[in-house]
């Protein structure tokens, strides 16, 4: 990497003329920003929108904004959004049909010109969902092109977590919150009393080259070990964490289990866990004509398996009730995930935790299925220990 | 073609029951989809109302047919065809039933309904080359007499293919009816094959083929040489929008023909 | 489950060696009415080759086949249960060659033997169930549109 630089420390001038640097190359950045009391991600114009000075404060089925004396602007946890808003859009055209006067049909791919993304600020549990989201839609024998355009030229700048949530949990995923690898630039926030800096790293060649070219000094050893050390303190400071056995197995063995009625029970099927997701990747397609009747649209769009329509089949859902549908989206995103695209489909950002308006935990609801499966692996045990006991009493 | 459909001529418009129409297909154009095997699907469009999932029903080297029922607004605006129509298609798309994996060995063949048009690839394939399998039964079970599928081609197999086991059973008699009128498993006990080198294909109503496979598997056929067709709510075909999903299995991808080991765990657990 | 419920499977060699000494080689050619609904059950056969079908009786119309019945299988079981009437027809579709037993004898035997009498028992009531079981799945009407009627 001759001519780029691998680590260095910026200031905010450094961000500044990163969001600069990256528009001037045509892309478009996007990052957090504070709007409607929320951290939410949008189109950056320059560095000042991001949330300088805004914490959150989230529990289960709350988040709220908190201002923050430090005015560090890494310090908030996951948002209502994640980046799947912007690689793999809510609402798509892929193609349109015409009728021609003899009854031809033509039929021609509609992709919008992908934008060039700059994402500023990806949290690595994001990096991981993104690299969840890279398996399943282009990791299989068929690709989803405008996923594959979009995702192609898009430039990742991590940012390490220092201040995690009540309702994260990225160590369980192994997803955080350190950033290891995907992205092209990471940048480690430090405010301390010698001043509010980040400590960047390069983990590409374009992000070296991008990050030779920002005002920056080069890297000190306590900048580093603050980094460091802020991202090992944040290891410690997980909100939440999932049972610590096979989620895999344990999804497997619990297809049963009663603890669905109890989730149903309180489950609004509202499918705000499956929109908040990172990971969630479900469509549906919609097919629109114009008054003519001669111009027919195909269009792509999210969908949510809790959606009762999600199932259906010639008359009616497959799976009809909440108790179906919550098991679903929990095996799927903790077990047969594995099956279908070699990984787990979560990442322990705890947004589905946040913006439950009923408060669900998925870690909580793990913990449950866990604790039932013990109980009755206990209970077949026992069971089986008094049928040799029996067969002993005779003898003694 | 896998994204965006082909444009395809109906030639053809066979009736084949009162709700059931062959539409046969050919390229508009000199592009063409790549070759179907029997048991893969394709998305078939139709114009300005949607698309939906139906297996090949005979694969010619210009033509491709697809058997579909008038159900839903999809299926009967592609049932309301005239020749010279235009459909998109896309695909080849799943698995097939892999007839080759059964050379040497007994061929049963149980079709519930519908479910007679995406084995009848592999039965003519089957009687195109009589000499590298056992015995070939063919087992059908229908509503009624009149919702028979293919009952010309099917006297026509027997008379003159070499389908020397060929039964049809009704749920409903009618005059003049000559086939068997019950259940279709009860025609198991008519057909001629040696369970431990026997390998199944079913395809039908999910209860039926439930029935049937657990039947096999009693008589000693093992799960894995049953292969069996399903059926979830499909949108892209492509392995990308989850709708097909049972437990780990996309029935897109991995299926429609998975064997019954697979598939009976899966089938086993209510509104998996 | 028609597996269990042919002769040989369904009854204990013992017993159907017992029960096969009262059986008499019959035929019969195509078109040969074997019971009327409401006639006394005073036999049943077991078919050997050929097909015969069950029939319901409605004016006006040529009788409606219920299910055919083939090799192996039990035609007629009305002669276990009182009134010892039968509640259908039955015909022979094709030549039929077949074991035919006297309803009277066969009672006799279960009476004298208790434990005879339970296999049969056991036999006739896992026909009919399987039987019921084959009917109410063909009243789902599995194949219309929608599965299972809408």
């Amino acid at each position: 990497m001759a001519g780029s630089t691998a680590t260095a420390v910026l200031d905010r001038n450094g961000l500044d003329a990163l969001v600069k640097e990256l528009t001037a190359q045509g892309r478009t950045v996007v990052g957090p920003t504070v709007r409607d009391g929320a951290v939410v991600l949008a189109e950056l114009a320059s560095a000042d929108r991001l949330p300088w000075g805004w914490g959150t404060r989230v529990e289960a089925g709350r988040y709220r904004l908190v201002p923050r004396e430090d005015g560090a602007v890494f310090a908030h946890t996951a948002g209502p959004q994640s980046w799947k808003a912007f690689l793999h859009p809510q609402r798509e055209q892929l193609w349109s049909a015409d009728r021609g006067s003899d009854g031809s049909l033509s039929i021609v791919e509609e992709r919008a010109d992908p934008a060039s993304y700059a994402f500023l600020g990806v949290r690595p549990c994001d990096l991981r969902a993104i690299a969840v989201q890279d398996r399943v839609l282009t990791g299989g024998r068929f690709q989803d092109s405008g996923y594959a355009a979009r995702r192609t030229g898009a430039f990742l700048i991590a940012a390490e977590c220092t201040e995690p949530g009540a309702t994260c949990f990225c160590v369980s995923m192994g997803s955080g919150p350190a950033a290891d690898t995907g992205f092209d630039l990471a940048l480690t926030e430090v405010v301390d009393d010698a001043g509010h800096r980040f400590f960047a790293r390069a983990g590409s060649t374009a992000g070296a080259e991008v990050l030779s070219g920002l005002p920056h000094r080069p890297p000190d050893p306590g900048t580093e070990a603050a980094a460091h050390d802020a991202v090992e303190a944040a290891r410690d400071r997980m909100g939440r964490a999932m049972p610590p056995v096979s989620l895999r197995d344990l999804m497997g063995e619990s297809l049963e289990a009663s603890r669905w009625d109890d989730v149903a029970a309180r489950c609004l099927t509202c499918g705000n866990c499956t929109m908040v997701c990172p990971t969630c990747f479900c469509t549906t397609t919609e097919d629109v004509t114009d008054l003519t009747g001669d111009h027919a649209e195909r269009w792509q769009r999210w969908d949510s398996c809790f959606d009762l329509d999600f199932s259906h089949l010639h008359g009616g859902p497959v799976r009809a009730t909440p108790r179906s549908r919550y098991r679903q989206w929990l095996t799927h995103k903790l077990s047969t995930w594995y099956e279908q695209f070699g990984s787990s489909g979560c990442v322990g950002c705890g947004r589905c935790i946040t913006w439950c308006p009923v408060g669900i935990d998925i870690t909580e609801e793990a913990a449950a299925l866990h604790d039932e499966l013990a109980a009755r692996l206990r209970q077949e045990e026992e069971n089986d220990e008094g049928g040799g006991d029996d067969r002993k009493e005779p003898e003694r | 073609m896998t994204d965006v459909p082909l444009p395809y001529r109906v030639i053809r418009v066979n009736r084949e029951t009162a709700d059931t129409v062959t539409l046969v297909l050919a390229p508009t154009g000199p592009a063409t989809l790549a070759p179907f095997a029997p048991g893969q699907f394709a998305m078939v469009y139709a114009f300005g109302v949607g698309e939906i999932p139906v297996s090949v029903s005979r694969i010619d080297r210009h033509a491709l047919r697809h058997t579909i029922r008038s159900v839903g607004a999809v299926s009967a605006a592609l049932c309301a065809l005239r020749p010279g129509s235009r459909v998109g298609l896309r695909g080849p798309f799943g698995t097939g039933w892999e007839l080759d994996r059964a050379a040497g060995q007994d061929l049963l063949v149980v079709a519930g309904g519908i479910g007679l048009a995406p084995l009848r690839p592999l039965v003519l394939d089957a009687l195109a080359a009589r000499h590298r399998y056992g015995q070939l039964n063919l087992l059908v079970g229908a509503r009624s007499p009149g919702d028979l599928l293919y009952a010309q081609q099917l006297r026509f197999w027997t008379a003159h293919r070499g389908l020397r086991h060929c039964a049809v059973t009704v749920d409903r008699s009618a005059d003049g009816w000559w086939g068997h009128v019950g259940l279709v498993t009860t025609l198991l006990n008519h057909a001629e094959f040696a369970p431990d080198s026997t390998t199944a294909y079913l395809c039908g109503p999910e209860v039926m083929i439930r029935a049937t496979a657990r039947d096999l598997v009693h008589r000693g056929l093992p799960a894995q040489r049953i292969r069996v067709s399903l059926e979830r709510n499909m949108r892209c075909a492509t392995g990308h929008c989850g709708h097909c999903q049972l437990g780990g299995v996309l029935l897109c991808r991995d299926g429609p023909v998975i064997g019954w080991d697979r598939a009976d765990p899966l089938l086993s657990v209510r509104e998996l | 489950m028609t597996s269990t419920t042919t002769l040989a499977a369904a009854l204990p060699a013992e017993h159907r060696a017992r029960l096969m000494r009262q059986a008499r080689e019959v035929s019969f050619p195509a078109g040969t009415r074997l019971f009327e609904e409401g006639r006394r059950a005073d036999r049943f056969w077991i078919v050997r080759t050929g097909t015969v079908v069950l029939d319901v009786h409605v004016p006006g119309r040529r009788a409606p086949v219920v299910e055919s019945l083939g090799h192996g299988e039990l035609v007629g079981w009305s002669w276990h249960f009182t009134p010892y009437v039968w509640q259908l027809g039955a015909e022979a579709t094709s030549p039929v060659q077949a074991w035919e037993f006297d309803a009277a004898e066969v009672r006799a035997l279960c009476a004298a033997d208790a434990e005879f009498g339970r296999a049969v028992a056991t036999w006739v009531g896992r026909v009919v169930a399987h039987r019921l079981h084959a009917t109410r799945i063909r009243l789902l009407d599995l194949y219309a549109p929608y599965g299972s009627g809408s």
